[in-house]
């Protein structure tokens, strides 16, 4: 028994077919209980007033957004590797996935900077690198959706991930480079872990646990659909042939 | 309903998008789960109707 | 080896594509700016460097999808792909033969056109310098983004959506080098920087060129 007995699209079916309902109860459990406890349990902070309460969507979609792509480089790693076509497909299924996490956080953090930092939208080191994964993330989409025959969409993505990711890090360390020409950062960066006390802290771990309970859920949910697709389309090729 | 303060629009606008686009990620991955399934239940049942040769 | 890089340069000049082009191209996108952004010369010498380095990166976008298009349609990839010398060989020579048709002008034309800009003169060099170490790179991400398309019909447009994300870090460190010039701070990170991601593109991306080229020719 081992992991890459899920490599077989059967197997995966099976095993994903009695783990997705589990997953995604836990992680609808766990948002609700989060995101409640949260937005009505939690006091004001003394200096951001009610906004905090923004803390619960924001930092859980941001570190989401991150791992999706972290997801999908192990992924396309592993396919092109050892060529096991539920890990490319499960690349693909995370990508939209990680594109909604970064929305998510750059609007909730927009809309948070507002009254905060007077502003909607600041150069800002972390918001730009954000910004430049949107587009990461736009890009490896548009890649696939481009591309027919569905191996070489899967090389050809697996790539794109794997060079992106080397200059999607460098962009992250070229940002924080650009802007202390400009202005010192710190006044506009908010250093979350000293920030949080404990009152917003553990309802915090409960909303990160569902958000990345939901993104397994999805990504689960979404492989399937493509493994589904993938079988309709190799069935009707079969038939035309015959 | 807590209050808010000053800031309840901001906090109510980011809760309310954040909110929508997750569940408009879900609704799309529902819709797609189900659109595959039927596909490939039509394709099958077409086999299935035709035994191969 | 060289003559394929000799083939590329005389199909280069002789098409007009890429060579004249991308300059004219880069010409008249200095000469928009300051319809844009109005006639004003403070302005137009403290943006001058980001708008040539903003200029050379979307000329450089404009010959892209030329790299390997051509040479697929007619069949000179398979031949180039089955030939005795390395598929990253024939990489690095496309991306040397794009460099040495749009991001070598580009590179001698900024200068002229900075004082189009009212570029501080003491900016010029810097400005020659950044360009010169940072358009290889371009060209190497270039060619790894075509080698990524070139199996589409239209992959023009998806190109700059997938090239332009991966020259940021270099348009940052570029545009950054500059500005520092003219303001007399010191350029030698800044610099060292680019050096080190056109060194890094050089050697790791034909690799992943000529394995998408490999897939997109199977």
């Amino acid at each position: 028994m081992s992991i890459w007995e899920y490599a077989n699209p059967t197997r995966f079916m099976q095993t994903s077919g009695k783990l997705l309902p589990l997953v995604s109860v836990l992680s609808f459990a766990c948002l609700i209980v989060g995101l409640v406890w949260g937005f009505f349990f939690t006091p004001d902070d003394y200096r951001q007033g009610s906004t905090v309460k923004i803390i619960y969507l924001h930092v859980p979609s941001a570190l989401m957004a991150i791992n999706a792509w972290m997801m999908m480089l192990v992924a396309s790693l592993i396919w092109l590797v050892r060529r096991h076509h539920v890990s490319a497909l499960a690349a693909k299924a995370a990508a939209p996935v990680g594109l909604a996490m970064t929305l998510i956080a750059l609007i909730t953090g927009a809309i948070w900077g507002e009254p905060m930092w007077g502003t909607y939208w600041a150069w800002d080191p972390r918001l730009t690198s954000f910004l430049i994964l949107f587009l990461f993330y736009l890009g490896y989409m548009a890649l696939w959706a481009a591309i027919e025959n569905p191996d070489t969409a899967a090389d050809l993505t697996s790539i794109l991930c794997l060079v992106g990711s080397v200059f999607a890090l460098l962009s992250r360390y070229a940002v924080n480079f650009w802007n202390q020409g400009l202005h010192q950062g710190a006044s506009l960066s908010l250093d979350k872990e000293e920030n949080v006390a404990d009152v917003f802290y553990f309802p915090l771990l409960v909303s990160i646990a569902g958000f990345v309970l939901l993104f397994l859920a999805l990504v689960l949910l979404r492989t399937r659909s493509e493994i589904r697709l993938r079988r309709a389309s190799a069935l009707i090729s079969r038939e035309r042939l015959s | 309903m807590p209050d808010l303060g000053k800031y309840a629009d901001t906090v109510l606008s980011a809760y309310v998008i954040s909110i929508a686009i997750l569940i408009g990620l879900v609704a799309l991955s529902v819709w797609q789960s189900r659109q595959s399934r039927a596909r490939l239940a039509q394709i099958e049942a077409r086999r299935n109707a035709a035994p191969p040769r | 080896m060289i003559a394929l890089l000799q083939r590329d340069l005389k199909l280069a000049i002789r098409a007009g594509g890429g060579f004249g082009l991308g300059l004219a191209f880069f010409l008249i996108l200095v000469v928009l700016v300051p319809f844009g952004v109005g006639p004003n010369s403070d302005i137009l010498s403290r943006i001058a460097p980001g708008i040539l380095w903003v200029g050379a990166l979307l000329s450089c976008l404009l010959s892209l999808d030329r790299i390997f298009q051509l040479d697929y349609e007619d069949g000179t990839l398979d031949l180039l792909a089955t030939a005795p010398l390395p598929l990253e060989a024939a990489a690095t020579l496309k991306a040397l033969s794009h460099w040495l048709v749009t991001g070598l002008p580009l590179t001698l034309a900024a200068p002229l056109l900075g004082v189009l800009l009212n570029m501080p003169s003491e900016a010029t060099l810097w400005l020659v310098a950044s360009l010169a170490l940072g358009t290889p790179a371009l060209s190497m991400l270039g060619t790894f983004g075509a080698a990524l398309t070139v199996g589409l019909k239209r992959g023009g447009l998806l190109i700059s959506l997938l090239v332009l994300p991966l020259y940021m870090p270099t348009l940052i460190f570029g545009a950054e080098a500059v500005r520092r010039g003219t303001e007399g701070l010191p350029t030698g990170t800044a610099l060292a920087f680019l050096a080190a991601i056109t060194a890094g593109c050089a050697a790791l991306l034909p690799f992943a060129s000529a394995a998408a080229l490999r897939m997109n020719l199977r």
